[in-house]
């Protein structure tokens, strides 16, 4: 089956600035893919090149099966695009606004549209310049879900909305994925990327640095574990994996590579544990972990 | 609307094919036309009612051909009158109308279509709509394509109404002129595509349209001062000398061919500007902006304001010199070629208002720069309303710093600059000249306190409402039309008395008169402090 975006090796430059520099993305059909990265690391310039926008210098982009910069016209009736932020005509209704991008997205469904108008509590007579920041933002998310678009490419969606229209926002994400569609989700807000996507990219400085699930990406990161023992700790020192061990009396807590829980786990059973809590890392520590600047792993150069 | 099946239906196996480059242009189109909705008809209103009104004046005014002839032979005669308005091509009505309106028309529509391009080009791109439009089914050509189709629709609207208005008089005249006011519209269209393609920013693009109009105006102001027939080189390179050159209702046929020159320069215009967007990514320009410096230095709210404005006052300050220089060039010609004719002469002192020709010019250029200056005034009063409605001076103020204060960085732009342009003017028209140096900065300065009063009312316009601000623009159109087309109406007096350039003295030539400037200036103060006043009161645009 064919990807729903395919990426690799993409450059982007402007003048002396390389805002790509060897990008992969991988996106499968139906799948609900986020998108991240800090500011500035090429993730709006990546969404411009997957829509055409930009021409990119080198690399290999398919969208759905097409380049997006020849085949951008016809591409086009099956995305749909949500900015972070969103800027409307200050003398056209929200209603006007929506039934326009319908219109250049090869139609959209009234039924559905009336119901996202109702569910996003939208005011669809209000001119362009009368709405707030939240109030445009869903005038852009309507447009996008009531259009019958195969990808949502939807960059910081939810940016101004309140926690209420938040979790409207969720489960019409979760909706357009049972209905087979694929999303393709930039955003920070942590909870949003845990509780909607299958998989993550992770970008820094132009490139990937990490994709996969987030069960793989934890993987990646250490848990931390306290437990209190019917007896000494035994060994726990030489097991691989094994950072910040502290041991008083029959009180351990230790941190693990969450891939060598296991021996960690066998090692404590071994002693027999009364009590244990293991947290896994939070995502704020997993992204701070790949948002940091280059060089900041190695701790001592910083 | 198409039902959600029909899209669904659409094979989606087969790769798609083909750039479609124009793809969504009609519906970008219906888009830009349902935005102008209220703007593009006030404009043919507009027209139509000067063109349709002036006609009728014109008509009572020199009801016999014997007396039509005379007033065409005055002048065409009289350099001032032809190089504010241009030469006159016959003794018809028609003939009367289209040398009045014509080159007012084309200025208007030029106008028009500059702020309808960058509007639905460059600004989409600045905003980023843009590129919430482009994410749909929309070829890379449309969105300029779409600009111009409703530009040059809107210009043949508004040839027609030129057309419609005159074709009692004769329909070939009014067609040639129609055509002539519609062309000239298309070439500024396709000048501000290409400028719009160059610069980064719409109000960049806008003003190097509306620099490149001044100075078309210039040009043929320039050709017509030295010579009656139009065929000065100066008249040939500027579209507005164009529009003249049509000759509708003139005595010797119209010269249809003229409108040729509008279509293959306007072609070639639009054809740089879709070379010039293929080669772009949406949202750039060449003319980048280059990296601004890590550390400011901007002191406060008076620093911002002069940071903002500074450009603009340059471009001003520039185009005053320039024009100074060449109008001043011009004023020992002017001199030369005037008849001895009593109407011409009445119609002159209305003008310019003086029996010596030399000051009687260099009186009437003076006024010229006097009533453009009060556009200066106004755009420069308007940034206000501008930081207000984009937001931007809600931080301002949400900050250390009153309303005063931040109004008072803008206007001491707006007052002193109107200052310094038309000291640039007299400088420039002392250079051109070479002489009465100190003639000519009094008579130009004199204007300033009636710049004032344009820039005061705009002030208590905007402090009144920023929905009466735009009205702003319509008071300062209007005295420039008074100025500029009134006086060889023969407008009632209460009427041009409107015009605060009316009660100043016409230097040099008459006495100085201080008391219209104590009067304009305390007149100016009094609106400044009304509108900021009003302005403290008020609740500001969220």
């Amino acid at each position: 089956m064919t990807k729903a975006i395919t990426v690799s090796g993409l450059h982007k430059s402007f003048g002396r600035t390389h805002a790509l520099d060897g990008l992969d993305l991988d996106v499968a059909p139906g799948e609900v893919h986020g998108f991240l990265g800090p500011n500035g690391s090429g993730k709006s310039t990546t969404i411009r090149v997957l829509l055409g926008l930009l021409r990119a210098d080198a690399g290999s982009v398919r969208v759905l099966g097409g380049d997006p910069w020849h085949d951008a016209v016809e591409l086009h009736r099956r995305i749909a695009y949500v900015p972070g932020d969103v800027t409307l005509w200050r003398n056209l209704s929200g209603g006007e606004v929506i039934d326009l991008f319908g219109r250049l997205r090869g139609g959209l469904d009234p039924a559905r549209r009336a119901e996202l108008v109702e569910r996003f509590e939208l005011d669809p007579t209000k001119k362009g310049r009368s709405y707030s920041k939240g109030n445009r933002q869903k005038v852009a998310l309507v447009a996008a879900f009531a259009s019958d678009a195969d990808l949502l490419i939807l960059d910081e969606p939810t940016s101004g909305l309140d926690p209420l229209m938040e979790g409207v926002f969720r489960s019409c994400v979760a909706g357009e994925r049972e209905r087979g569609r694929t999303v393709l989700l930039s955003s920070h807000i942590l909870s949003e990327v845990e509780s909607l996507c299958d998989r993550v990219s992770i970008i820094r400085q132009g490139r990937t640095v990490e994709t996969g699930t987030l069960a793989e990406l934890r993987h990646l990161t250490r848990t931390s574990v306290t437990a209190e023992l019917a007896a000494p700790p035994n060994g726990l020192a030489q097991l691989p994996g094994v950072h910040d061990l502290r041991v008083q009396g029959h009180r351990v807590s230790l941190q693990v590579d969450t891939d060598k829980i296991d021996a960690v786990l066998r090692s404590l059973t071994g002693s027999g544990v009364r009590s244990l809590t293991s947290t896994p890392p939070t995502l704020e520590e997993l992204f701070l972990r790949h948002y940091a600047p280059a060089g900041a792993d190695e701790g001592a150069s910083r | 609307m198409t039902p959600a099946a029909s899209v669904t239906a659409a094979p989606s196996a087969a790769p798609p094919r083909g750039h479609r480059p124009y793809a969504g242009t009609g519906t970008l189109v219906r888009l830009a036309l349902r935005r102008d909705r209220v703007m593009l008809p006030v404009w043919m209103l507009v027209v139509g009612a000067m063109v349709t009104g002036g006609t009728g004046a014109l008509e009572g005014l020199y009801p016999t051909a014997a007396e039509r002839a005379d007033i065409a032979a005055a002048m065409n005669a009289n350099s001032s009158m032809r190089s504010l308005v241009g030469p006159v091509f016959g003794d018809t009505v028609g003939a009367l109308a289209a040398w009045r309106f014509g080159v007012f028309a084309a200025v208007l529509a030029a106008s028009m279509s500059l702020v309808v391009v960058v509007r639905h080009t460059r600004e989409e791109e600045e905003t980023g709509r843009q590129e919430m439009l482009s994410s749909g089914m929309l070829g890379r050509r449309a969105p300029l394509t779409a600009a111009l189709a409703t530009a040059l629709l809107g210009n043949a609207l508004l040839g027609l109404v030129v057309t419609a208005a005159l074709a009692g008089q004769g329909l070939a005249g009014a067609l040639a002129l129609g055509g002539a006011v519609a062309g000239a519209g298309a070439v500024f269209a396709a000048l501000a595509a290409v400028a719009a393609q160059v610069t980064e920013s719409a109000r960049l693009a806008k003003g190097a349209t509306a620099g490149a109009l001044g100075a078309a105006f210039v040009l043929r102001a320039a050709g017509d001062a030295g010579e009656a027939g139009g065929g000065a080189a100066a008249t040939w390179l500027s579209p507005l000398g164009w529009t003249e050159n049509v000759r509708a209702f003139g005595t010797g046929g119209e010269r249809w061919w003229v409108l040729a020159v509008f279509a293959a320069v306007t072609a070639l215009l639009v054809a740089a500007a879709y070379t010039l967007t293929a080669r772009r990514d949406v949202g750039m320009s060449f003319l980048a902006s280059r990296p601004g410096p890590a550390n400011g230095r901007i002191g406060g709210a008076g620093g911002l304001a002069w940071r903002l404005q500074r450009g603009s006052l340059l471009g001003w300050s520039v185009g005053f010199l320039a024009a100074g220089v060449v109008f001043g060039g011009m004023v020992d010609g002017a001199a030369e070629l005037v008849g001895d004719n009593e109407q011409a002469r009445a119609i002159f002192e209305r003008m310019g208002g003086q029996a010596r020709l030399t000051e009687a010019f260099l009186s009437a250029m003076c006024g010229l720069f006097g009533l453009v200056a009060g556009l200066y005034v106004t755009g420069s009063v308007l940034r206000l309303h501008g930081e207000e409605s984009s937001q931007r001076a809600e931080p301002m103020l949400a900050a250390a710093l009153g309303r005063m204060r931040w109004a008072a960085g803008h206007l001491v732009i707006a007052f002193g600059g109107s200052a310094l342009i038309l000291l640039l003017a007299a400088g420039g028209l002392w250079l051109g000249h070479g002489k009465d140096g100190g003639a000519v900065l009094g008579a130009c300065l004199v204007q300033l306190p009636a710049v004032l009063a344009v820039g005061g009312l705009a002030v208590l316009l905007y402090g009144v409402s920023p929905q009466a601000a735009s009205a702003a623009w319509g008071v300062a159109g209007l005295v420039l039309a008074l100025g500029w087309i009134g006086p060889a109406l023969d407008l009632p007096q209460p009427v041009l008395d409107l015009s605060p350039f009316a009660h100043l003295p016409r230097l040099p030539g008459t006495p100085m008169d201080w008391t219209p400037v104590w009067v304009l200036t305390v007149l100016a103060a009094a609106l400044t402090a009304a509108g900021l006043v009003r302005l403290r009161r008020r609740d500001l645009a969220g």
